[in-house]
């Protein structure tokens, strides 16, 4: 479902734009707005919400997806922690339609997609890791579950089939959400090189915060 | 010992959880004894269990929204925890997860063993909980789960629909292709529309046996699978 939002990227009081490769962890406070901007369209942000306060409640797919009856997410998603809780409610979606069966890719997945020659490339696994070390070091492999790829088209046909897309989003196109707790935000801007989701181009996001009313 | 020895046969209770580790080349069938089976799973490499059954990349390397024959399930680190060498029943759901204390308590009532004893309303987290627990495994350690017997389709604008499927003596057969730890919940799916508490028994049978050969039909069933195997051979090495 496409619906726009109010907010003026002025009033933003966090505004930074995330190069394809690299990652990003922030934690965003109940009640505050946080968007993402494919900014030239088609790139894949690969993305995990952990309870601040816990971070072993983490965001799932799988019950996000039982709970709303549907594959895709969009506005009036709520994303639902492995505890059954609400982190967040997107809230504004200019894409229309979400991935989280995808998952992130890996060195390790893409010798089994590509090719075994493939390991040496950058993959979302890597960035999540290197972050979580970096910036959450009591966060590491055990806590990366199925991730959101938002902007990402994976659709899944009556038969059971899961294909890669075309992309949907285009240039410009965002999304927003709702924390409703304080959330841990990690992304992976993702490298991907092999697949034509992204048009075989990485691209960078913005990433924008709004405190709530 | 000869291929194909039945090492351990058993029926696990309606209700109840179960693990073990199955060693590489062993094989375990799930037989739905009266024809309205579920049973969720989680699988880990058993000698460094951090390694686990990924959803996302069984399904994009399988480009599958869903498991049956042929089909591998792999882990996060590229190799394959168990391969699913037969199937009659055709369809096993990964993508609707398990449930809960909250989804039991909702659809079916309190059910506490106070009253019930024994047969009290079990629900897969709890049993995923306790059961990991025996294996110093936590609640970090739950994944998107597999569950075998379910079906649950799409429609093209990603719209679930529970599908009724299991026949009794319908059964499902993997093979481990890791050392694999199998943490298994035989109680009802969250979107079974059924408004009675009343899981069934299912069949547990291991039998021996060898890893895949150069002509397993996993193993040809798409370049990415042979890869998979590639990668799990060299980890044994």
């Amino acid at each position: 479902m496409l619906r726009e939002s109010a907010l003026k990227e002025s009033d933003a009081v966090l505004n930074q734009i995330l190069e394809p490769g690299l990652g990003w962890t922030h934690i965003v406070k109940r009640g505050q707005i946080f968007r993402i901007v494919d900014i030239e369209g088609n790139q894949a942000v690969d993305t995990l919400f952990f309870r601040a306060s816990d971070p072993a409640d983490r965001y799932s797919a799988v019950d996000t997806i039982r709970e709303q009856g549907n594959l895709y997410l969009t506005v009036g998603t709520r994303l639902i922690s492995i505890s059954g809780a609400t982190l967040l409610t997107i809230i504004a979606d200019t894409c229309g339609r979400h991935d989280t069966l995808g998952g992130a890719c890996a060195a390790e997945s893409n010798q089994v997609r590509y090719s075994i020659d493939k390991k040496f490339m950058h993959n979302c696994r890597d960035t999540f890791l290197l972050t979580l070390a970096s910036e959450a070091p009591e966060l590491g492999k055990r806590d990366l579950a199925a991730n959101i790829n938002f902007f990402m088209n994976v659709p899944v046909t009556s038969d059971g089939k899961l294909t890669f897309e075309d992309g949907i989003s285009a240039p410009g196109r965002y999304v927003e959400l709702r924390a409703e707790t304080d959330v841990r935000v990690l992304i992976s801007n993702c490298p991907q090189l092999n697949n034509p989701c992204n048009a075989y181009n990485p691209t960078p996001v913005r990433l924008l915060v709004w405190d709530g009313c | 010992m000869t291929d194909n020895e039945i090492l351990i046969e058993e029926a696990l209770r309606g209700g109840q959880m179960w693990s073990r580790v199955l060693r590489r080349g062993q094989r375990l069938r799930l037989t739905d004894t009266e024809g309205k089976a579920s049973v969720a799973a989680l699988l880990y490499n058993a000698d460094r269990p951090s390694e686990r059954y990924n959803m996302p990349d069984t399904l994009k390397a399988q480009q599958t929204a869903y498991l049956t024959q042929g089909h591998v399930l792999y882990s996060d680190m590229g190799r394959i925890l168990c391969s699913i060498v037969a199937d009659t029943v055709g369809w096993h759901d990964t993508i609707t997860g398990h449930s809960t204390r909250d989804s039991v308590k909702a659809r079916y009532g309190e059910g506490a063993y106070l009253k019930l004893r024994n047969d009290r309303y079990r629900n897969t987290r709890d049993n995923f909980l306790t059961e990991l627990g025996k294996h110093e495994l936590t609640v970090h350690d739950i994944v998107a789960n597999v569950n075998f017997f379910v079906k649950v389709v799409a429609d093209d604008e990603g719209r679930l629909s529970w599908v009724e499927q299991s026949r009794k003596g319908g059964f499902v057969e993997l093979r481990a292709e890791l050392n694999t730890l199998i943490v298994v919940s035989n109680t009802p799916h969250p979107l079974d529309p059924s408004q009675k508490y009343d899981p069934t028994p299912v069949q547990l049978t291991i039998r021996s046996g060898t890893p895949a050969t150069s002509d397993d039909p996993c193993r040809l069933s798409r370049p990415e699978n042979g890869r998979g195997f590639i990668l799990t051979e060299t980890y044994f090495v």
